[in-house]
This record gives structure tokens, sequence and C-alpha cells, in this order.
């Protein structure tokens, strides 16, 4: 537990490793929390595009986790709309907004609210286009604050971007640093397609820098679809997103210490998620170890595990996800849930015998 | 309402009324349900089918108080929706056969025909579901300070979900330009609604949210009509949403093959005799039209004369071809529809992967 980063405590190894190449773009960066950085990317969107428009429960004040701060203010009550308590309309509303011309971006508070409203995204935000014979489009993002936030208990706590991955018709986008927040929100107000944007809890005051000027680097962060190799490696590969990034950038540090090499792969989005990179690093090292903190049973590593074994057969394969329990309110029960680096290094030490 | 305009509801009514007919029969044994088998051979209109035989004039009626840029969101029971806001029969039926030049490409089928380009957002499979994407459109609408307005359409069943209330908060809470429509066929599926449903159903519903209602005979289609223009024409000028509840009836069972054996033969006998095509039938006689042709006045539409007035004013009654002439002339028009859709080709398999969604989003500008 000890490698817990709740509250502001900074990892910037993640980070870093995202920021741009050049020296200019290093320059230019601003150092913004993750919310800051989502507040920062739907404020530039609706700027540049009329049609934005961004719905849902307590918006207006700033959001819960201060993502849509000052929003309310620069744009007013007809584009930054404070909604009742009512997931079904926020999501079907928003089909109707897009399918009426605009690009609704929906708020729906935690992940575990978007059930209140799974026929909007699944029946009809997801399908629309499709059953519609292409008729229309659904441009909208879903944004579903998930993962364990610490002593929320089980209905505030799930990772459920299996769910999403598995529906046609959806992109599933995961950010880990405030950079991917930013340039993959602003990617994903461009998509045509609903995108379910999901953001982890404990990550909105994660700092990090973001090259908010350098439209190439945003750009080339902002790709869907593509991984990022957060750590080089040659003796295993560890594929993770979201949260999972900073416990295993932090345990694949401890392990290198020891004399193992960890490649470390942020898939940072689900659908579509960048196989190349999985199984390019993966053949190269020999074991491709899934880390998740959904739990493991038909998680989205089960996924990954089985495309690549289709492939490659001679390639090592292993995942570690949360056991199939709910989440504990009691800090001894939540803990057995919780994804740590050291629960990585020990998946690894067993592994490979150490 | 004018005789030449409620003729052309008349006719409207007839089309959707042939529609359903020949929908209906391209169907059975299409679907296995209600005790009913698949027919050995395959039936050309595949799966649940859900006909508004009966429910003719809600949809003209309301439809007619509508612009052409305003739009609809509809229900399963949808294609008296569709063809009231102007959609085209051929391409409804294209899309029941699943062909190629059906209005959703093959992909959607009877439930889920739309027409954007007569502002048909959709008929839906989900029960209510259809609200909170009207409500929606017409946020649009009321953001970009257009004068369009949203007609959604719902059955009674729906009112009971909780869609429906949010749908109507929303709604009232941001004055949006709604004119929500409950198509009260009193059954819900294959269960009476009056049996599911507390208090005294959706106007009393919308009054507690402080919505004005109105409710008519479903069936009178003059009385739809009138109820439709007056709240619409509030709902235009920005009062925020209303909402019309019309009492309708279900001349058919649930789906196409559903025999309907749950409800009293001597209910639907006595709703048979207020069927809404024979309620404006006796409306079009009594103001002079005639039932068939032989009886119709001699060269009713020869004569410089009549012609001359008919340009003045419309055309009176004596120059309108007869009821049987317009029956006649609505049937074969959606006969040839029939046709012309079975003439459609199949779509591509290829097609399948079309238009699911874009490999992985936009790009950053």
């Amino acid at each position: 537990m000890s490698d817990r980063t709740v509250g502001g405590v900074v990892r910037s190894a993640p980070a870093a490793g995202n920021a741009t190449s050049g020296a200019t773009g290093v320059e230019q960066s601003v150092d913004l929390s993750c919310a800051e950085a989502a507040a920062r990317a739907l404020a530039d969107a609706m700027r540049a595009d009329p049609s934005v428009v961004t719905l849902g429960e307590d918006i207006g004040r700033g959001g819960v986790f201060a993502q849509y701060r000052g929003l309310l203010a620069e744009f007013g009550a007809q584009r930054v709309i404070d909604t009742p308590i009512s997931e079904s309309t926020i999501m079907g509303a928003a089909v109707g907004m897009a399918l009426a011309g605009l690009r609704p971006v929906v708020e729906l508070r935690v992940v575990d609210f978007a059930l209140c409203a799974m026929d909007e995204i699944v029946n009809q935000a997801a399908k629309a286009r499709f059953m519609l014979g292409g008729q229309a489009r659904v441009p909208l993002v879903i944004r579903l604050p998930g993962g364990i936030w610490s002593g929320a208990a089980a209905q505030h706590s799930q990772s459920l971007e299996s769910w999403f991955a598995h529906i046609p018709g959806l992109t599933v986008v995961m950010p880990a640093t405030p950079l991917a927040h930013y340039a993959l929100l602003r990617t994903a107000i461009e998509s045509a397609d609903p995108v379910v944007f999901i953001e982890h809890k404990e990550l909105w005051t994660l700092r990090g820098p973001v090259p908010l000027h350098d439209h190439s680097a945003i750009a080339h962060a902002g790709r869907i679809g593509v991984a990022h190799t957060a750590r080089s490696g040659s003796d295993l590969t560890v594929c993770t997103w979201s949260r999972g990034l900073q416990h295993c950038v932090l345990a694949a540090e401890q392990l290198e210490g020891r004399g193992v090499s960890v490649e470390v792969i942020d898939l940072q989005s689900l659908w579509p998620w960048d196989k190349q990179a999985v199984i390019e690093s993966a053949q190269r090292t020999g074991r491709l170890l899934v880390v998740h903190e959904a739990v493991q049973v038909a998680g989205f590593g089960a996924e990954v595990v089985a495309t690549v074994a289709e492939a490659h057969p001679e390639v090592k394969l292993r995942r570690l996800g949360a056991p199939r329990i709910p989440v504990g309110y009691s800090p001894p029960l939540e803990a057995v849930s919780m994804l740590t680096a050291d629960r990585v290094v020990s998946a690894i030490e067993q592994w490979l015998g150490l | 309402m004018s005789t030449e305009q409620l003729l052309e509801l008349y006719r409207v009514m007839l089309r959707i009324r042939a529609f359903e007919d020949l929908a209906d029969q391209a169907s059975q044994g299409g679907t296995s349900a209600f005790g009913q088998a698949t027919s050995a051979a395959p039936a050309p209109v595949r799966g649940p089918l859900h006909l508004s035989h009966g429910q003719e004039a809600v949809a003209v009626g309301v439809c007619a108080s509508l612009h052409a840029d305003d739009a609809i969101t509809s229900t399963h029971r949808g294609h008296g929706h569709c063809i009231a806001k102007g959609a085209d029969p051929w391409r409804m039926f294209a899309e029941l056969l699943g062909r190629a030049d059906g209005y959703n490409a093959g992909k959607g089928g009877s439930m889920h025909i739309a027409d954007f380009s007569v502002g048909m957002l959709g008929s839906n499979g989900v029960v209510a579901a259809g609200i909170p994407i009207a409500v929606g459109a017409a946020q649009a609408f009321k953001l970009r300070g257009e004068s369009r307005i949203v007609a959604c359409f719902f059955g009674d069943g729906a009112i009971n979900r909780g869609p429906f209330l949010e749908g109507l908060n929303w709604a009232q809470v941001f004055q949006l330009p709604v004119l929500f429509v409950c198509e009260d066929n009193r059954y819900s599926a294959t269960t009476r609604s009056a049996d599911m449903t507390a208090g005294e159903g959706a106007a009393a519903r919308a009054r507690a949210l402080g919505i004005a209602t109105q409710v008519c005979d479903g069936n009178d289609v003059i009385a739809v009509a009138r109820a439709a223009a007056e709240l619409a024409s509030q709902v235009r000028a920005g009062g925020g949403p209303r909402l019309l509840h019309a009492i309708t009836y279900r001349f058919k069972g649930h789906v196409s093959v559903d025999p309907a054996s749950y409800r009293d033969p001597r209910e639907l006998d006595r709703a048979l005799e207020h069927d809404p095509i024979e309620l404006t039938e006796r409306v079009l006689m009594e103001r002079g039209c005639v039932a068939s042709a032989h009886a119709s006045k001699p060269d009713s539409r020869i004569g410089s004369e009549s012609a001359a007035r008919a340009a003045a004013t419309g055309p009176g009654p004596s120059e309108i071809a007869s009821l049987d002439e317009i029956k006649r002339h609505v049937r074969e028009q959606i006969e040839h529809a029939m046709q012309r859709a079975l003439a459609s080709p199949w779509p591509d398999a290829a097609a399948a992967f079309e238009d699911v969604q874009d490999s992985g989003g936009g790009v950053w500008r």
C-alpha cells in the first residue's frame, strides 16, 4: 500500500514519459492536473466549435471533481447545462442533441451511474448510426469517472470498461496522464461516433506537463487506438491502462533494481486498441502480463491475452486483475480489491521465479 | 377545417391503413409467437410487426399541425407516424422487406424506420426511449434559436417507465419546444393499461409537473388536428412543452401474429364501430362528398366554369372524386409501392460492416 497515490501525491514518471520529444514542446508545456487538463480541453473545444455543449448533474458548479470548473462562466447555461438527476434523460437527450446536429459532452458523475442510462448508451447511442442505415451520426462523449475512489464502497468504485468495449458502435478511451487527458478528450469530442471516456477518480489531482500550444504534440498524444510505451524494457511486457499505469511504472522501477527489465505499455484506448504495439512488444520480450483494476473475470485483459495467444502461441501470457468481489468499504476490505505496485511486483516475481 | 383539408387527412389515413394491411399480409408466418408457428415458406416481412390499425387519426391529426422542418420521434408502432410526416411508403416497405433501398438500408426493419429528410428522427424498439431523444432534439433547436418543434409520440404503456417522468420534467424545467403525444390504445403489449396504471394517466401526470394538456378522442381526426394545432402553436410560441392525450384503440394484437385472444371480442366490436376512417367518411358525406362514383354528379371535373371556380376557391365537394375512387387510388399506390419494394435488391452482406463506427475517432484540429 506504500505506493498509493491518493489525494495529490504526484508520480511524475508516466507524465514525463508522455511529454513531447522536441525541446520546444517541453518549454511550452503547462503544468496541469488531470481535472484542469479536462476542463481546459472542453473549454478549448467549446471555443473552437459552437456545436459543442456539455450536460450533466452539478457541472455548473464545476462538477464533482472540478473537471468542469470555469465553463459555466465562460459559455453560459445554454451550453453548460446543469441537469436534474435523470441519467436516462441526460444520455437520451444527448442522443437527441447529437441527432439534431450538436456535439454533446455528457457527464454521468461516476461510471456506476451509467447503469441508470444503459438503454440510452447501448441501445440508442451505440446503434443509431448503424440501425438507421447511416442516416445519422451520434457524435457525443460520455464521461464516466471510474475506478476505486477510496472509501466510496461498491456502488462508486467499479471499473466497467469491458462492458463498453463489448458494444459495437462505442469507442472506449481511458487516459492515464494530464497530457493524455487533454489530448484524448479533444479527439473524443471530434469523433463522429459515441466515445465512452473513462476517467479514473484517483487521478484527478495527478499533475504533469501539457504542451497546450504545440499542436503536433497534442495531435500525437491524442491518437485514439494508439498505445503509449511509457517505459522500455526487454525481459517482460506489461500492458495496462488508466490508473494501472502508475502502479506498473512503479513496479518496473522496483524490478529494475533487481535486474529485471520491464516494458510498460499504456493502452490508452480499449476500443480500438493497439494490437500491433502489444503484439510487437510481447513477441520481442516473450512474456506479456496484462494488468487492470477491473475484476479479472471477463475483464478486457482476457481479450488482450486471447488476441496475442491466437496470433503468437509462443508468447507466455498472464493476467492480473481484481478478485470477483464487490469493492468493500472498510480499508482492509477495500484493499483486497485495490491494484498496487506491490501486487504487480509479486505477480512478476512469482512468474519469473524470483 | 375545410373539406379539402379534411380530404387530405382522409387520404393520409387511407394510406396508412392500406400500408398496414399489406404489411400484415406480408408478415403472416414470419415470426413465431402467441402460439402461432412460423410458416414453412418464409414470410416476406420477418420478425415482430406492430400494426396501427385504428390509430391512424392520431398520427395524421398531430402531423397536420407540424411544419415540414419540425421533427417527430416515434415508437415500435410507428408506420403511421412515418407516413403522416411524409415518409415514402415504398422505402418503408423496402425496409420491412430488408432490402437495400429501405430507409435504413435493411439494417433496422419495422421498429427502427427513420427518414431524416422529413424530420422523422426514428421509431424505437424500446418503450419510452424516444422521449429523451425528442427532448434533446428540442433542446438543440432552442439552443440554435430555431422555431422548429418536436412532436414526441409514445404509448400509454410508456407512461409507466422512468424516461416519461424524466423527459417531461426536463422539458418543463428547460421550457423546451416539445409536443408530447400519448397515443393511448388501451394496451401495454398484451395487458390492459388500466390494470397497470395508478392515478388518472398521462395528462394528470403531466399536469402535476405544470404542463398544460388536452385530452381528445383519438379516433376523431378533426378533434385531434384541432387540439394538436392549438397545443403546437403554444409550443411554437415558446410556451414550453404541452401534452396531448389522444384516446384511441388498437384493432389488431400487439404484433401481427397476436390474435389478441386476451380481450373481450365485444370490446373490439364496439371499437370497430368507432373506426377513425369511417368516422371521417361520415363527416365528408355530411359535407356533400359521395360514397361511390356512379352516385357522383356527371362531368364534375369537366367544364371551364367549375375549373375556374376550383382555381379561385379550391374545389367544392362536387369536383372531388368519390370516396371509393379515392380509396381505390390510394390502395393502388400502396400496392405499387409494395411491388416496387419487392423488386429492390438485398443488401450486400459487406454492408453489415458499414456504419458501425469509424475506426478510431476524428482528428484534432
